[in-house]
């Protein structure tokens, strides 16, 4: 992002997490209460990244170490002649896919708790910031006028 | 028209590729669908994270799930030349065409038109500022509160309120569907605001605006009171408190209870089923007031269309729910996921032939509706048989098509309110000439 924006700059959806990375700009003159929110945002930000980039990545994993061992168990090999990857179909997938819900539940129901307690506790800084901001501008509008 | 989507698999290539864009979650796929027009609603079909959207009255869990899957933005085949992030490759000119489709809203009542989506291939590779644009903001809240989605459930609650036995009027007709449209919104939105990272993980839903940080989450969550609050007034005061207070328990039940329940327990089909059914059972009580039992048939027939819909949907999704956290019965438990879709086809077919005896609509009702009725039925069993792609896609496509067409055969069996009269009369005659007998 260019160093003279005002703004916080998205970017892409990060390869692992899925998430896409917030650069937060810092004003010169941050209240306290801005400064929470920015820490806040980016404190969660991190969080998040960390919870669904090793989430993701351990899918991936066991995924591959799923399809490894099926194929082995029916005698074939991870690349077949063409040298394509061999997949299982859905059917055989389903399997895999209800063990890791049901692995993770206990990791989800934390993660959920944490993420609705960030979200609602951001944006109600993110309430007490505009309203300050308002407050501000209407100070400075009357003082101009005055 | 038939569009053919192709999605290549989520980018974690580092190859320049062409690029289809495309809503769908699987990843090498060809899907086709068929969008259908009706006068009555549009569907989109989206691939959705939680499962295909259904067309829910109300934003529904289960039913905005469907709603969700069910959205699908319209897409042309956009073809973009991408230029590989990774710095091993030596960095290609980026040359990205990206036609921009205007965003249709489709009314519930009129033809739809077609609709069609901002294609953002790979300017969703840059780096954007977060700044809100007044230009994009229509656009923007229309994709925070599901505006087609919205629109079904609208649709919904008028075909509830033209189901009532009572004489057309008009103005509540309208405030009534106002109203409706926006507590969806309000709902919808709040939905989106629940769900950030779970969307973002999802290939259906990671397009949206709080996911691309189009719009704060502040400014999601106030848009969603702007709508919500003055929908549910507006039912309360403008139509009835019946209507208003379903509308605001409608909310309560998908944002709190539904969304929630997404990743705790498979209940929340359940849950989702319940929103769905409540914008007729609303749009009923709006033309008479009350709750009859004729309001509990038209949302009992929506909530038994939920299951076959969203469970043949959720079943080409248990990857992306499995890796969300999501607890869907195609993950955890796909037989009961079959056997529920293929028990409410069947308990379809059941609610159709009670309207007659509860003088919605006349004998013709469930004679007409029993060949659509039994194709369903045929498909769920296919579904509950088969268990595979193909027969959960063709049982999903039908329901897409089956309810508009059930509920334009019910009003067009409907009842008049002149039969209904005639029906009484013989009492009222009576009790006319035992009047008459005694005036005199």
């Amino acid at each position: 992002p260019p160093a003279h924006s005002h703004s916080d700059w998205i970017g892409p959806p990060d390869k692992h997490s899925n998430l896409r990375p917030v650069i937060f700009h810092v004003p010169a003159e941050e209240s306290p209460l801005e400064r929470r929110l920015r820490e806040a945002r980016q404190e969660a930000q991190a969080c998040n990244q960390r919870f669904w980039a090793q989430h993701n990545c351990a899918f991936r994993q066991e995924k591959e170490e799923f399809i490894y061992s099926r194929l082995k168990a029916k005698g074939l090999e991870m690349r077949d002649e063409t040298g394509q990857k061999a997949t299982l179909n859905a059917e055989e997938m389903a399997d895999f896919y209800k063990d890791f819900l049901s692995k993770n539940f206990r990791k989800h129901m934390q993660y959920n708790r944490d993420w609705y307690k960030q979200n609602f506790t951001i944006t109600f800084l993110m309430g007490q910031v505009a309203l300050a901001r308002a407050l501000r501008w209407l100070r400075w509008k009357k003082k101009n006028v005055e | 028209g038939l569009f053919v989507w192709r999605l290549k698999g989520a980018g974690t290539r580092p190859i320049p590729c062409h690029f289809v864009h495309l809503c769908r979650v699987t990843s090498d796929r060809l899907i086709t669908f068929q969008y259908f027009n009706f006068l009555k609603r549009m569907y989109v079909t989206q691939c959705n994270k939680d499962l295909s959207q259904r067309a829910k009255p109300k934003s529904d869990p289960v039913v905005s799930s469907f709603h969700e899957l069910q959205q699908l933005d319209q897409e042309k085949k956009v073809i973009h030349e991408i230029s590989p992030i990774s710095p091993v490759h030596q960095p290609w000119p980026e040359t990205s065409r990206r036609s921009e489709l205007r965003e249709v809203k489709s009314a519930a009542e009129t033809e739809a038109s077609v609709t069609s989506v901002r294609a953002e291939p790979k300017e969703d590779r840059q780096w954007k500022e977060m700044k809100l644009r007044l230009d994009e903001l229509p656009g923007i809240l229309a994709r925070l509160s599901k505006i087609k989605l919205t629109a079904l459930v609208v649709s919904t609650a008028s075909a509830g309120f033209a189901m009532a036995p009572v004489p057309f009027d008009l103005t509540c007709f309208l405030l009534a569907s106002l109203g409706t449209g926006l507590a969806s919104c309000a709902a919808n939105s709040i939905n989106q605001f629940f769900e950030v990272p779970f969307d973002s993980n999802m290939n259906r839903t990671k397009n949206r605006p709080l996911v691309r940080g189009q719009i704060s989450p502040l400014l999601a969550v106030c848009f969603a009171a702007s709508c919500g609050v003055p929908g549910i007034a507006l039912l309360t005061l403008g139509v009835n408190p019946l209507t208003g207070a379903l509308g605001a328990f409608n909310i309560f039940l998908y944002t709190c209870c539904y969304t929630p329940m997404k990743r705790m327990s498979i209940a929340n089909t359940w849950v989702g089923a319940v929103v769905g059914a409540i914008p007729p059972v609303m749009g009923w009580t709006a033309a008479t007031g009350s709750l009859d039992a004729g309001a509990l048939l038209l949302g009992g027939i929506l909530y038994s269309w939920q299951f076959p819909h969203f469970n043949a949907l959720s079943w080409g999704l248990r990857e992306d729910y499995s890796r969300g956290g999501y607890c869907m019965m195609s993950v955890t438990h796909p037989g009961l996921c079959r056997r529920v879709a293929l028990r409410h086809c069947l308990a379809l077919i059941g609610l159709c032939a009670v309207a007659p005896v509860l003088d919605i609509t006349t004998w013709t009702f469930p004679i007409i509706s029993l060949p659509i009725n039994l194709y369903i039925s045929y498909l769920g069993f296919r579904f509950y048989r088969d268990a595979d792609r193909s027969s959960s896609r063709k049982l999903f496509f039908c329901s897409l098509w089956h309810l508009p067409m059930l509920l334009l055969v019910m009003f067009t069996c409907k009842k008049s309110v002149l039969g209904k009269e005639d029906k009484n009369d013989p009492l009222g005659e009576s009790h006319g000439r035992a009047m008459e007998i005694r005036l005199p």
